[in-house]
């Protein structure tokens, strides 16, 4: 059922695709058709899937880094309030602060490999992840942790079986807005200097006024975000196994 | 529910014997710019099971949260446990919200204190086995808590407490959240699992002491003073029919009445 939704979806978009073009008249060159995207899309598969193998290395392994990194700072803030009180003011600042601007600088650090395509997907995974896991464990029920001490717990034995737990729904939410957005920071990092990969491959053919190729890698890439959101969204419905129906109900 | 609830059973949770006394000495404590306490002295027995009955907000839980050394308000006095047994933690707590870890299973919220404390034995195990089975909840072991119901969730709570192996038990309002008869059937349970301990329980619910007290001492007035002390012969659960229990009721009750008024 949920997948001729979604199918019914996909195919009520194309159409709307197709009759913005037909009413539009728009040429080739600006908004192709459904059809001529799919063509090139089949032409140019061998090389888009080397692309995108590209972009979704540098988006998982974001992922990855950005999580690990996000809940070791916040079971850090949580376990130490010396160093929550140093790094909470940090955070903030980090999100001040324009990521997209700082792209130019992580090419210029890392180089035009994947480094710093995956540094910028960090950046931008950090903060949601820390700052949900964060306040997550930070609103652990008080009564609990009471109950706890009235047991005579060892501390470390709290946070593994009370405080983490009791913040796995409010880190799921972080780390499904990081899947979200870590293919933002992967093709950010693309557009801004790299030779390979989705976002790579839509300026080179965007400067070769290959539209349609564009409009193709554009498809592949929001197709495959929308499988590793769906993916990461089952994933973290399973680790949150006491509660029913946490992820979204497509 | 298990017929095997209501017929006496041997002690699956060892509690302690000699279980001390619980002496408020001259206790004097504030709540939001207001005298809650002034120069209390009580002595709860040890080895009984008391309960507490007053007006809503007259201190109750505020008292049963300075024996489990659970509130940061201030407060003069003495307040101590009078026993002879080495140090450590006494007090084993139980609420009225059962507070189970919903992604544990029922085995292992029961041996939550255990697991909390790395303690975690194969001795403990069978004894919280023991208990599950001696509760009517075989069977249920690797349950999450959702998929229990309210009763059995504060079945649940009440073995964690036992499990703890404390001496004082604290218990505040553990059973007013149920039904009548999931309230009758766990009083049952609670009275027959918890002798020999110092049962502090808190209670709206004059029924309730009357039937699982062995003391009722009642709270009234502000800044609150004991307004009684009832001591019930017999042995606790007592029947809701027995005569001296109907009788007290209705004077228990009058004596709440004009506590409110105070």
């Amino acid at each position: 059922m949920k997948i001729l939704r979604l199918c019914i979806l996909a195919a009520g978009l194309l159409v709307l695709w197709q009759l913005l073009v037909l009413l539009t008249g728009a040429p080739p060159y600006i908004l192709p058709g459904p059809l001529p995207v799919a063509k090139s899309l089949l032409l140019q598969w061998p090389i888009l899937l080397k692309h995108l193998a590209t972009t979704l290395t540098e988006i998982l392994l974001g992922l990855l880094l950005g999580t690990l990194l996000g809940t070791s700072s916040a079971i850090a803030m949580i376990v130490s309030p010396l160093l929550k009180r140093w790094m909470l003011p940090v955070l903030v600042i980090s999100q001040a602060i324009p990521v997209f601007a700082l792209a130019p600088v992580l090419v210029l650090w890392f180089g035009y490999g994947m480094a710093s395509k995956i540094a910028m997907a960090v950046l931008i995974i950090f903060f949601p992840v820390t700052s949900s896991f964060y306040y997550g464990m930070q609103r652990t029920d008080p009564d609990l942790l009471e109950l706890a001490r009235i047991m005579g717990a060892r501390p470390l034995a709290v946070l593994r079986t009370i405080i983490i737990p009791s913040a796995l729904p409010a880190f799921a939410a972080g780390v499904r807005v990081a899947t979200a957005v870590a293919p933002i920071g992967a093709v950010v990092g693309e557009w801004v200097g790299s030779s390979a990969g989705l976002g790579f491959y839509m300026l080179h053919a965007n400067a070769r006024m290959q539209i349609d190729v564009m409009f193709a890698a554009l498809t592949l890439l929001a197709t495959a975000s929308l499988l590793l959101y769906f993916l990461v969204d089952r994933l973290l419905d399973r680790l949150i196994y006491w509660q029913p129906q946490q992820g979204t109900n497509l | 529910m298990s017929p095997t609830l209501d017929t006496p059973h041997r002690l699956a949770a060892k509690l302690p014997m000699n279980a001390p006394a619980i002496v408020f000495d001259r206790v004097n404590l504030d709540f939001s710019g207001k005298p809650l306490f002034r120069d209390l002295s009580l002595r709860l027995e040890g080895g009984q099971a008391t309960c507490i009955l007053g007006p809503s907000g007259c201190g109750k839980s505020t008292l049963l949260k300075l024996i489990a050394g659970s509130t940061t308000l201030p407060f003069t006095g003495g307040l101590h446990l009078d026993t002879h047994s080495p140090g450590g933690q006494q007090v084993a707590w139980m609420g009225q919200n059962d507070l189970l870890l919903p992604w544990l299973s029922l085995l292992d919220n029961v041996l939550l204190g255990a697991r909390l404390r790395h303690e975690l034995t194969e001795a403990r195990r069978q004894q919280a086995l023991n208990l599950i089975r001696e509760a009517g909840l075989a069977g249920y072991e690797q349950a999450l808590p959702n998929a229990l119901s309210g009763g059995m969730r504060q079945r649940a709570a009440l073995l964690r407490t036992l499990m703890e192996g404390r001496p004082v038990l604290l218990m505040d309002e553990p059973f007013s959240a149920l039904d009548a008869l999931t309230r009758f059937r766990l009083q049952n349970l609670a009275a027959r699992l918890t002798q020999g301990a110092t049962v502090v329980l808190v209670t709206h619910d004059p029924l309730e002491a009357l039937r699982l007290a062995d003391r009722i001492i009642v709270l009234a007035g502000s800044p609150v003073e004991v307004a009684e002390i009832l001591a019930l012969g017999g042995t606790p659960p007592r029947d809701p029919g027995d005569p001296a229990v109907t009788s007290q009721y209705a004077e228990l009750l009058q004596l709440l009445m004009n506590g409110e008024t105070v």
